[in-house]
């Protein structure tokens, strides 16, 4: 008897729908058995020690053996544990008579509901526990738990955690519950079961790093700040107490920057802070053209006056773009076209 | 364009950092609030602005402040000599004012101390693109014009060099070549500047213009000019003539000369025009070179030469040469040795504050933004105080 297999895969947005290979678990097992085998070749190979060759050797080896040119780094080769190259695929859910395993099968969603029973199993569990308590008059102090750092798994999460496809609502629902459950006092039994549906947020705040100001021997203050913009590099030395001076490359910026849209670039930062006269910089520049260097300057000069503002001026400056890279370079020329973007003149015939 | 971004995001509150200049004004303001608006704003005009308008009294407590030359005087004295932005400004604001500065009362002192009986020394003012070369020559024209001295101004000598339509070949010299539109319209000029000149000075030598027409000795100077002007042929001769005769009657007893030159280094440096058999013509081969050429040598007495360098009009020079040494040349140079020189800075911030205010009460910064310090701080900023881009940033607020 030939086992059917359930071909539901959840559908990623990279991975596409499981095309005509089906993997079954044996095939699975003997990719790992293969795996294993081929990472102690290649351990042999390399000269390394097999037992201890780990994932990062192996990738560096597979680097340095096929080298590929190609930008995509996912059309290069890799060798990695099959259970990360094959999907997670949802085993058979029913046994050689037909009958389902999971009583919930015929809903269609089992897992989904399954998990959405046994949250508010346990929900009804603190409750109880709750009401336990609060008939002895020992309610516990509510302790704040850090909801800044965490978050909620997202819907494509959740569905690959339960290999099953979720509609919003759904997903909304079971996010609901678990705030619920998160709220009540006695949550935090259930510390550990809620852990598993939150991740923790990635350091988003990035604390901007401000420099303190350096004093150079006249006892003027001054701060450095680097600055990049399409193939331009600068660099800029803001001093204090100046008169609104700026030298570029030794040479004075209306001489430098004789067209008015780079002196603006230039005036950006200064007036956005309102020290217009207040400070004197030199700069140098090198690489990019005209406007890219007036670009790279602005970054640059930016940088170097995060030291001599307060944070909450840092702040609204990351908020005017000021202190941002600009990651626009030049668009490469396609095949086929005359341009980046222009097609050739289409003619009818 | 990234200005609109100021209004958006909040500022944190400054000190208003006003300068001198402006407390005074606000203060005088202040005080006399309860009389008539006419004293207050005269007494805020003061500030950049004075009411002498002879240029001989002018001196250290004016500087940076604009005198007004009335319009008549102008058609008189500059017929040909201020800058086409400048006579644009003069027929918008229905006046001409110029702003007193350092380099100008310099050359005044010089001159006013100048031994006449000395052979004649050489000023030479140089600076920077648009830092106020031209206008400074104006000014001291200006002033020679109100000592009643005679003034020989050439506007701008880089149009004797370039661009000219017809090259006659010299009556006078087979080699040299004239340029009878350029030399008619220089006559035109100095017709009207010094007219009453050309009736005291008379001709010390009889001159042949052709078969017919002569002129005799002793004639008034007016004479040669008229025929200069009726004949275009005869018009670089003539004022070969002019200048000729009017170097070797200067002397201390009589009218003392000014030789003002705009561009001078064209003298010196290369042409762009061409023979007709393409080969390039060199200064010395023009007729109306040749003349100036004599001039500007210190072998006369009973006046002065001062001279601007000028890169903007000139041939064949990078944009970033402004120093004597370049700009003229190792010929210009030597022929010019020994002279003064004279340089012309960008604007100091009380000049600056000075033409800022000028513009305020003019009426020409009309952006609502303008008339804020942040403004001005911007405007000082962009311009670098350099007054034509100044000039230029400001024309379209």
């Amino acid at each position: 008897l030939r086992l059917i297999y359930t071909t539901t895969t959840v559908q990623r947005k990279n991975i596409g729908a499981s095309g005509p290979e089906k993997y079954t678990e044996e095939f699975i097992k003997k990719q790992i058995e293969e795996f294993n085998l081929g990472k102690r070749h290649l351990a042999n190979m390399m000269g390394e020690d097999p037992e201890t060759f780990t994932q990062e050797d192996i990738d560096r080896a597979i680097a340095y053996l096929f080298p590929s040119g190609l930008f995509d780094k996912q059309a290069r080769p890799i060798m990695k544990h099959p259970t990360e190259i094959f999907p997670e695929q949802r085993k058979i859910q029913w046994g050689e008579d037909g009958r389902p395993f999971h009583f919930l099968f015929y809903t269609g969603k089992q897992s989904y509901y399954s998990l959405m029973h046994e949250t508010y199993e346990k929900f009804l569990n603190v409750q109880n526990y709750q009401d336990q308590l609060l008939a002895q008059d020992l309610l516990p102090q509510k302790e704040k738990r850090n909801l800044a750092g965490s978050r909620w798994l997202t819907k494509i999460e959740l569905e690959e955690m339960l290999l099953e496809k979720l509609s919003d609502d759904d997903y909304s629902r079971f996010i609901q519950l678990l705030q619920k459950l998160m709220t009540l006092p006695c949550g935090d039994m259930e510390e550990k079961y809620i852990q598993k549906f939150s991740r923790e947020v990635p350091a988003q705040l990035q604390k901007v790093v401000i420099e303190p100001l350096k004093y150079d021997e006249r006892g003027v203050a001054f701060s450095t700040g680097e600055g990049k913009r399409k193939t331009a590099k600068a660099t800029a030395v803001v001093y204090d107490n100046g008169t609104g001076k700026i030298t570029v490359n030794g040479i004075d910026v209306l001489h430098y920057f004789p067209v008015l849209q780079d002196r603006e670039q230039l005036l950006f930062p200064f007036q956005f802070l309102g020290r217009v006269g207040k400070h004197d910089m030199i700069c140098t520049v090198s690489g990019g053209g005209r406007s890219a260097q007036a670009g790279a300057i602005r970054l640059a000069s930016a940088k170097a006056l995060k030291s001599f503002v307060t944070e909450k001026e840092v702040e609204f400056m990351r908020q005017a773009g000021l202190l941002t890279y600009d990651p626009r370079v030049r668009e490469r020329k396609k095949p086929g076209q005359e341009g980046a973007r222009r097609k050739f003149t289409w003619k009818k015939r | 364009m990234l200005r609109s971004l100021k209004g958006l995001v909040c500022h944190p509150p400054k000190l208003d950092h006003a300068s001198a200049l402006h407390t005074a004004a606000r203060g005088c303001l202040s005080a006399a609030g309860s009389q008539g608006l006419q004293a207050p704003a005269e007494r805020a005009r003061a500030v950049f602005c004075t009411s002498e308008s002879d240029p001989a009294r002018h001196s250290q407590q004016h500087e940076g402040r604009h005198y007004s030359i009335p319009l008549e005087e102008v058609k008189v004295v500059f017929p040909h000599g201020l800058p086409p932005r400048f006579q644009q400004q003069i027929k918008t604001f229905n006046e001409a004012c110029l702003m007193v500065r350092k380099p100008a009362l310099e050359l005044f002192t010089y001159l006013q101390n100048s031994n006449l009986a000395h052979p004649a020394v050489r000023y030479l003012i140089y600076g920077e693109r648009g830092t106020g070369k031209t206008m400074t020559l104006c000014h001291v024209v200006h002033y020679c014009m109100r000592q009643g001295w005679l003034v020989l101004h050439i506007p701008d000598a880089h149009l004797w060099v370039k661009n000219c339509r017809e090259l006659l070949q010299s009556s006078y010299k087979k080699e040299r070549f004239d340029q009878p539109l350029q030399a008619a319209f220089w006559l035109k000029n100095f017709k009207t500047s010094n007219g009453h000149f050309l009736q005291e000075i008379k001709t010390q030598r009889k001159y042949v213009w052709g078969k017919r027409e002569s002129t005799e000795e002793g004639r008034p100077l007016g004479e040669v000019v008229e025929q200069g002007l009726a004949r275009a042929r005869v018009a670089c001769d003539a004022v070969g003539v002019v200048l000729r005769e009017v170097r070797q009657q200067c002397r201390p007893g009589s009218f003392r000369l000014l030789v003002a030159v705009d561009g001078v280094n064209a003298l010196w440096g290369r042409t762009t025009l061409r023979k007709e058999d393409k080969s390039p013509v060199s200064p010395e081969e023009l007729t109306l070179v040749y003349n100036l050429r004599k001039m500007m040598m210190n072998n006369w007495n009973g006046g002065a030469i001062v001279a601007t360098l000028s890169q903007t009009g000139s041939l064949f020079k990078p944009s970033s040469a402004y120093l004597p040494q370049e700009l003229l040349g190792k010929e210009g140079f030597d022929a010019l040795d020994p002279f003064v020189p004279i340089p012309v800075p960008n604007y100091s911030p009380m000049e600056f504050e000075s033409c800022y205010s000028y513009y305020l009460d003019r009426k020409w910064l009309q952006h609502e933004k303008a008339h804020t310090e942040d403004g001005k701080e911007e405007l000082r900023f962009l311009s670098g105080s350099n007054p034509r881009q100044l000039e230029r940033l400001v024309a379209p607020l």
